[in-house]
């Protein structure tokens, strides 16, 4: 662990200001950036504390929507009843995740910020990790890598994006929205995590110093039935191998459109678009279901531990697609 | 009166446990008391070459850094204790070797916690790396036989296996494989070391303060006499504080540096190799029988790892030497060595991952003989230890196969696999035997009767949150004539009279004949003080006295009694002793718990997720000494059972050979979600034999036979057969 600064913001303009000096970290609910502290991982130089911020509110937007302040609780957020009526699927997501003692600190807005837990970025005895330490090599690539990205990685980095949260909100079209410096800015949630490319260094699209301040969720789909399956190594308190999160809209037993998001797979919150344009007009029969979860899966490299990632994550969608229509 | 012994009683220390009041190894303080923190390799093999110290030497608050350039020279370069398993061998920094990616290097000391940490992040250390052995199937090739497994020979065999084998209808040859895993105790290792003058007192979280005292003094060169352990309170071991590991060595070598008292407890991450785990194993188990179902020979091969350290045999093959009736066996225990830390006891070491493979082997000889699973095992019923031929000092396991069957409804499940399904899961039943030895050692323990007509019994065994505060004062209150509440039983202090380590499930029945011998001793010289002349009871034989409730009182005239408090009189107290040990009767018994497991498994037939709703486990283990103690210890050790079929190991980085998982967080132990209804039934047993008050162990009973009846019951559900743990969801994707 080394010396940091830390200071309380009283407000936005506050946070900003003392967010633009360079190593500053936001801290929100600090579940995830105080391991990486005590671990050395993370090396702030100052802390600027956003709790006191008011941006805890969850409200609905005029048209229909939903914003979420970046200070939401997670179990606040996934309680919340127009979260619960309108977009189960976030609920289902967020109380899948972590434990209830996490899920009382952790923020919204941290949770989009939330980091791979692959061992070799969080351990740093690990001599190799790109993530870490930009040029260095990944370990995981050619060690343990079971629990690792088989879609969206690259020769540089294959670690996964751990929230289960980031898979409800890609399947509903969330937007993120910022406050930075230069002023607002809105990003869609598919464009706010990067791949990781040639920098994997880089988790977002965030700029230095900009704070996220709301999540906003568009009009949910009148008679949408939604379902968030996720698939672990034990019942609670675990990291998904293999999550699904999907919208449906019926016509009788006929889809007339579905949204599809995968976790545990991939290296950032996917959308599987492939499988959302095969889906108008298959029934929620196994074996069109099947076919449609296949394309999700078509770019995959699986590696030498998680092959089985491939066939679960297909297996997930056609389970959470039937869940969701009421046929399993 | 009813009975003492034998009540459902809470625990004596659950409040100071559930408020805090209980002070563990990591809660003492002394005065000027500093903090380390430990410092491991980041590689698996080499020599450290450079150590950069200057930033962390001037980092706020650092008073020490202890590395192997500066550190103590010890007597025999720190291996003067060497006798494992008993004595380990240690990483003290006496040199600059590095045997393991882990292995303790330096020590930082910091007059706060915090800064002993920040200290410890800028130490550098510069290395010769050597290609290190971390590759298992490679390093089989090389696979030697060790001098003992456990306390047995590595190899046994009797008849002509491979005769038998020839003359079998059906045979069964498979390898099954467990990982290697990591105990995990709640309360992670800590270490208090405070120095006056030559004399050392050390507050640690050990499960045996006689050998923690016996090691410390060897490997630093005092007298026994010199040092002190004291450990009131342990918050789970389950092998891993059964030795002395470095850090409570370091943490005395540096308190006697810095002259003064220091602490060093460990973070969760650094229980993953310097306090040993489990070994891998890969065992080869094949079983002939013939057309009766009858086993006409078994040979059970056993691989495991060890530490380029040292030699650590997990004995997986001992329980095959005394289960079934065979007339041609052969077993076998061979060690292949790798760049890890030192292996050591986990939870029944040999019995948990032997049963998982003798266990499955069964099951699918059950299979091809297309018999029910208990009744080959019936076909097969050692009425006698098979190898020597000695009579079980007491054995139910007829009736826990009966009583289980019965209360798990066995005659309903189908005798063939992947025929039972509910919604989107397969349902499977599945059964194995569970077993582990009834041990005994020499144990002492003192009592004292006070005036005020209270008692205080002593011996310095632990409580490793198995009930020895309880069960130990039921004993004494009953052996005494005392309520329970006039009762205090201490441990946990080396200056107490001996007692054996609180291992091979064997703390009741060493320490209770002790403790129940002194309470008899004070009970006598109670009774002789009460009928001397000029005594409330003058006059009286001693044989007329009989104690209860605290009294004393004659048989023949009920009316004439005394209280204990009066008849300790200005005595101030009286005191007796106990020393008791096993004897002859060992080597005319076999001795051992036995019972039966009943599993039903669920495993979801598209995603593999694999569920346990429901765990039946019945237990002959002697007379149970606390009905609430001993129902809960085998419920834990079922837990252990089913995390260890469905989710323990640890993995290492096949390049650098250090953890992957070593969290809480990657390490998966079950959480309350995974498990389902445990139920725990006992079969009575009057065993006059294992000792004078009939309690066989039940620490590590339970988790023996469950990784085989949950395998058993995945396969009934799935036709699939898993052979190497941990059965993750992935491995029943088909």
């Amino acid at each position: 662990m080394h010396a940091f600064t830390y200071t309380r913001a009283a407000d936005v303009g506050g946070a900003l200001q003392a967010g633009a000096a360079q190593g500053s970290a936001y801290l929100g609910g600090g579940t995830n950036l105080l391991d990486l502290i005590k671990g050395d991982v993370a090396q702030p130089l100052r802390l600027v504390d956003i709790n006191r911020l008011p941006l805890a509110q969850i409200r609905e937007l005029p048209g229909g929507g939903l914003s979420i302040g970046a200070l939401a609780r997670n179990s606040d957020t996934a309680n919340h009843a127009l979260v619960r009526q309108r977009y189960p699927v976030l609920s289902e997501a967020l109380l899948s995740g972590a434990s209830p003692q996490l899920r009382n600190m952790a923020t919204i807005g941290g949770n989009l910020m939330q980091r791979t837990r692959c061992p070799y970025f969080t351990d740093v005895g690990f001599a190799m990790c790109n993530k870490r330490n930009p040029g260095s090599g990944c370990g995981a690539l050619q060690g343990r890598n079971r629990m690792h990205a088989v879609l969206g990685g690259s020769e540089q980095c294959v670690a996964v994006n751990p929230s289960d949260m980031n898979v409800a909100l890609a399947a509903l079209d969330a937007t993120v929205l910022l406050r930075g410096p230069q002023g607002e800015r809105r990003v869609a949630l598919a464009e706010f995590h990067r791949v990781p490319g040639n920098s994997p260094e880089l988790d977002t699209n965030l700029l230095p110093g900009e704070l996220i301040t709301a999540v906003e969720l568009p009009p949910a789909w009148p008679n949408a039935r939604s379902r968030y399956i996720k698939v672990r190594d034990r019942a609670s308190y675990a990291f998904a191998l293999a999550s699904a999160a999907v919208l449906l809209d019926l016509d009788g037993q006929t889809i007339r459109a579905a949204r599809v998001a995968l976790g545990g797979v991939a290296t950032k919150p996917w959308r599987a678009t492939a499988t959302e344009r095969a889906l108008p007009g298959r029934r929620l029969d196994e074996g069109s279901l099947r076919a449609a979860a296949a394309l999700a899966v078509r770019e995959a490299h699986p590696l030498r531990e998680n092959a089985f990632k491939v066939e679960l994550a297909q297996r997930a969608i056609v389970r959470a697609l039937r869940e969701a229509g009421g046929v399993a | 009166m009813n009975p003492i012994i034998g009540q459902a009683l809470d625990r004596a220390d659950g409040p100071a446990k559930v408020t805090g009041a209980a002070q563990y190894a990591g809660d003492f303080t002394a005065s000027g008391m500093a903090y380390a923190v430990l410092v491991q390799s980041t590689v698996a093999k080499g020599m450290i070459t450079g150590v950069v110290q200057e930033a962390a030497q001037r980092a706020p608050g650092v008073l020490h850094i202890m590395t192997h350039l500066n550190a103590p020279r010890l007597p025999q370069g720190g291996k003067a204790a060497f006798e494992p398993p008993a004595g380990r061998m240690l990483s003290l920094l006496q040199d600059g070797v590095i045997d393991y990616n882990g292995q303790p290097i330096a020590v930082v000391v910091a007059d706060t916690f915090q800064h002993a940490l920040a200290g410890a992040a800028q130490l550098r250390f510069s290395y010769e790396q050597q290609p290190a052995a971390l590759d298992f199937t490679a390093a089989k090739r090389s696979a030697y036989a060790p001098k003992k497994a456990g306390k047995e020979d590595a190899d046994v065999a009797w008849g002509d296996a491979g005769a038998g084998m020839g003359r079998a209808t059906e045979r069964i040859d498979h390898v099954y494989a467990t990982p290697m895993q990591t105990h995990n105790a709640m309360e992670p290792h800590a270490t208090l070391a405070v120095w006056q003058g030559d004399q050392l007192t050390i507050y640690d979280s050990t499960q045996g303060i006689a050998g923690a005292r016996k090691t410390m003094a060897k490997t630093l060169g005092l007298d026994p006499s010199q040092v002190r352990v004291i450990s009131p309170f342990v918050g789970g071991g389950f092998g891993s504080k059964g030795s002395v590991w470095s850090h409570v060595v370091l943490a005395a070598m540096a308190a006697r540096t810095l002259r003064r008292p220091v602490k060093l407890a460990l973070a969760r991450t650094q229980m993953f190799g310097p306090v040993g785990g489990r070994p891998r194993t890969e065992q080869h188990v094949a079983l002939g029988a013939g057309g009766d179902a009858r086993l006409t020979a078994v040979r059970h091969d056993v691989v495991s790892h060890t530490s380029v350290m040292e030699d650590f045999v997990e004995p997986s093959a001992t329980q095959t030497r005394m289960l079934y009736a065979t007339d041609n066996a052969a077993t076998t225990h061979r060690l292949v060595k790798l760049n890890v830390g030192v292996p050591t006891f986990q939870r029944a070491p040999g019995e948990a991952t032997g049963t998982f493979a003798l266990e499955s082997a069964m099951d699918e000889l059950s299979y091809a003989l297309n018999i029910d699973p208990i009744e080959l095992r019936l076909r097969n019923y050692a009425e006698k230890e098979p190898h020597e031929g000695k009579p079980f000092s007491s054995k139910s396991l007829r009736e826990c196969y009966r009583i289980g069957a019965e209360r798990f409804g066995w005659s309903r499940r189908p005798r063939q696999a992947g025929t039972l399904r509910e919604g989107n899961e397969l349902v499977g039943w599945g059964m194995a035997t569970a077993t582990y030895p009834a041990n005994r050692m020499p144990a002492s323990a003192s009592a004292k009767i006070l005036a005020d007509g209270t008692a205080v019994v002593r011996s310095a065994t632990q409580d490793i949150g198995t009930g020895t505060y309880t069960v130990m004062a039921q004993v004494a209150a009953e052996a005494l004539g005392l309520p329970m509440e006039r009762v205090r039983f201490e441990l946990g202090d080396s200056s107490m009279p001996d007692a054996p380590v609180s291992g091979g499930s064997m703390t009741v029945a060493s320490v209770s004949p002790a403790v129940q011998a002194a309470c008899l001793d004070a009970r006598a010289k109670l009774i002789e003080a009460a009928i001397a002349p000029g005594a409330p009871l003058a006059g009286a034989t001693r044989d007329d006295v009989t104690t209860g409730d605290g009294w004393l009182a004659l048989r023949s005239d009920p009316s004439r009694r005394v209280s204990f408090a009066r008849a300790v009189g200005g005595r101030g107290a009286i005191e007796g002793k106990g020393e008791a040990k096993p004897g002859k009767e060992r080597e005319q018994f076999s001795m051992h718990s036995f019972g039966a497991v009943f599993v039903e498994a669920r495993v979801d037939r598209d995603l593999g997720r694999i569920r346990i709703p429901r765990v039946l486990g019945v237990y002959g283990v002697g007379r149970r000494l606390n009905a609430k103690t001993a129902r809960s210890q085998l419920i834990g050790g079922i837990v252990w059972g089913i995390g260890m079929a469905l989710m323990e190991e640890t993995s290492l980085d096949p390049a650098s050979g250090r953890v992957v998982n070593a969290s809480l967080a990657d390490y998966h132990v079950p959480v309350n979600a995974d498990i389902g209804d445990i139920e725990v039934v006992f079969v009575d047993e009057d065993d006059p034999h294992v000792n004078p008050l009939g309690a066989k162990g039940i620490g590590e009973i339970g988790i023996t036979g469950v990784g085989a009846a949950v395998a058993n019951a995945a396969f009934h559900a799935t036709r699939k057969r898993v052979r190497d743990l941990p059965l993750t969801l992935d491995k029943f994707l088909v």
